[in-house]
């Protein structure tokens, strides 16, 4: 079952003078076991649209549907409903509050009221998964911990919640390489081995085209363009539109074959990329 | 929403009263308010009344606007007009129980009231037509010939400035840890006192974590710039009083001739 928006309408500060249209008809559906990205400029909507999946903000015009439960109902399902979808907002370290690591990513699954045992558990999980050792870090204060440790930790507390759907908002912005890399090595590991719908808000085209098997622009509160990575990266209009710029290696990889070299502009990752590149430059040796 | 606040109750616009030095304003503002308590006849109030009508329509902010800022003390003026009516002597024209409600006892009641209602109405004037800044430049340059006893006006005055900077910030970062926390499953609104007030702690802690950031952040930049206080710091716009300024000191001074002849006459 996906996540479905239906004709999404928000609008901030409704009848004052400082009334704006964040989001303008928006129609999307998250389907199970993808990994979308969101991309667009700031203001174009994509924070205030994440926010919608899992009930934050309520939609002044339309449905927000998870797993055929729509968001906006009162009750036991709708709360069921929204509990599926994990928030990690942007600089999630900002939120951390608790005395030790281990007590601050403990905090959600208190809330949900699980057994003492199971909450040990989860934690334990999810720090091992973040690459926080659980034996060195959790009596820490979380403000003792460097910004990239800090970020892992939050990032943490929503993994506990063990959401089905999870939402990340530009969650490597202002990490050092290394910090990124591994943060987004993470993302994929929970992708692939633990199943999880991820939905990634980036501007870094290079990072949404390691990852996603879906792309998604936002414009202006509209979605300009909603397309699988080996399309979305060769739509140049929309790019332009949308205050993008296309991943390096696609770039990189067209300026090559207008020079003369045999690429396929189509092997946009890293790892592709450089392969395909060798191979090209080896077959115009040899001949 | 937390974001849906607006803060202070300046209203931009060209009016005449937006136009006006901030200090004349204030000086002026201050005059008016002992006016108030200096002239009592039925007359002098007239011409009050018609006067700040006047500024108001003179002002272009919405009456409805206006109408607001005396809202929250609907329930004061009600008591004070109360307390006057039944406690004043004279003759009676009611009683209920052991209260005696006199005529006496109305007029004064409602002339008090209407004191307090010109005295909001003027000073919002001010802070309707005047920025923030504009307001704390004003505060400064009046508070300087203080500074010889000691009266630090231009910290103050930055002190001011920096808070009013912070507070639209401070509130867009609670409203983004309420619900941060309210994705993680904590719950504001239900359970007892103690249980609520609890439930305050995940947002206070990284509130003040924050705020402490930005100060510390925000002095850095500041050192960084070299700023060491007011000493022999110049301003981009400096406050200049102009054309309208002369003109609304003598319209006040028209208006203060007027209201000390009514009170020689004795209307």
């Amino acid at each position: 079952m996906p996540i479905e928006l239906k004709h999404v309408t928000y609008t901030y500060m409704p009848q004052t003078p400082f009334e704006r249209v964040a989001l303008q008809d928006v129609s999307l559906t998250i389907e199970e076991g993808s990994f979308t990205a969101i991309a667009g400029h700031t203001g174009s909507g994509k924070s205030t649209l994440v926010q919608h999946l899992n009930g934050i903000l309520q939609p002044t015009g339309g449905q927000v549907l998870v797993d055929g439960t729509d968001l906006a109902a009162r009750g036991k399902a709708a709360l069921t409903a929204r509990r599926k979808v994990g928030m990690v907002f942007q600089y999630p370290e900002h939120q951390l509050f608790e005395e030790t690591v281990a007590l601050d990513i403990a905090f959600g699954p208190k809330n949900m009221e699980l057994p003492a045992a199971e909450i040990e558990q989860r934690v334990r999980q999810a720090m091992e998964f973040v690459h926080l050792d659980y034996e060195t870090y959790k009596d820490r204060s979380p403000f003792q911990l460097s910004g990239g440790q800090m970020r892992r930790a939050a990032i943490a507390g929503v993994i506990a919640l063990k959401p089905k759907y999870l939402v990340l908002d530009e969650p490597t912005a202002g990490l050092d390489p290394r910090g990124r890399e591994d943060l987004l090595q993470r993302i994929v590991q929970l992708h692939k081995k633990e199943k999880i719908t991820i939905v990634f808000v980036s501007h870094n085209m290079d990072d949404i085209a390691r990852t996603a098997d879906r792309v998604v622009f936002m414009d202006q509160g509209k979605v300009l363009l909603d397309e699988a990575p080996a399309k979305a990266f060769f739509a140049e209009k929309e790019i332009a539109q949308a205050g993008l710029a296309a991943p390096q290696m696609v770039t990189l990889l067209t300026k090559l074959r207008e020079k003369g070299l045999a690429v396929d502009p189509a092997a946009f990752t890293m790892e592709d990329g450089v392969a395909h590149i060798m191979k090209a430059l080896r077959e115009a040796k040899s001949c | 929403m937390l974001t849906d606040i607006t803060i202070g109750q300046y209203f931009p616009g060209d009016s005449v009263l937006h136009r006006m030095d901030p200090r004349v304003k204030i000086v002026l503002l201050f005059f008016f308010i002992v006016g108030i308590f200096v002239f009592d006849t039925r007359g002098a109030y007239a011409v009050m009344s018609v006067f700040t009508l006047l500024l108001m329509l003179l002002s272009h902010v919405p009456l409805r606007m206006m109408a607001r800022s005396v809202k929250p003390l609907w329930w004061i003026l009600a008591f004070t007009f109360l307390v006057h009516l039944c406690s004043t002597p004279g003759e009676i024209f009611v009683r209920v129980w052991i209260f005696d409600f006199t005529y006496a006892g109305f007029w004064q009641g409602f002339f008090v009231c209407l004191r307090l209602v010109l005295l909001i109405l003027l000073s919002s004037l001010l802070t309707f037509t005047t920025s923030p800044l504009a307001l704390t430049d004003a505060l400064e340059s009046l508070l300087r010939p203080l500074k010889r006893f000691g009266v630090p006006a231009h910290e103050l005055a930055m002190m001011m400035t920096i808070a009013l900077r912070f507070v639209p910030t401070l509130i867009e970062e609670t409203d983004k840890i309420i619900k941060a926390q309210q994705s993680r499953g904590s719950d504001f609104s239900s359970g007892n006192l103690m249980k609520r007030v609890k439930s305050l702690i995940p947002i206070l802690v990284p509130l003040f974590i924050s705020a402490f950031r930005r100060a510390d952040e925000l002095a850095m930049a500041m050192e960084a710039r070299c700023y060491r206080g007011g000493v022999g710091r110049t301003q981009m716009k400096a406050l200049q009083i102009g054309a309208v300024d002369y003109l609304a000191l003598a319209v006040t001074l028209v208006f203060a001739a007027v209201l000390g002849a009514l009170k020689v006459v004795g209307i």
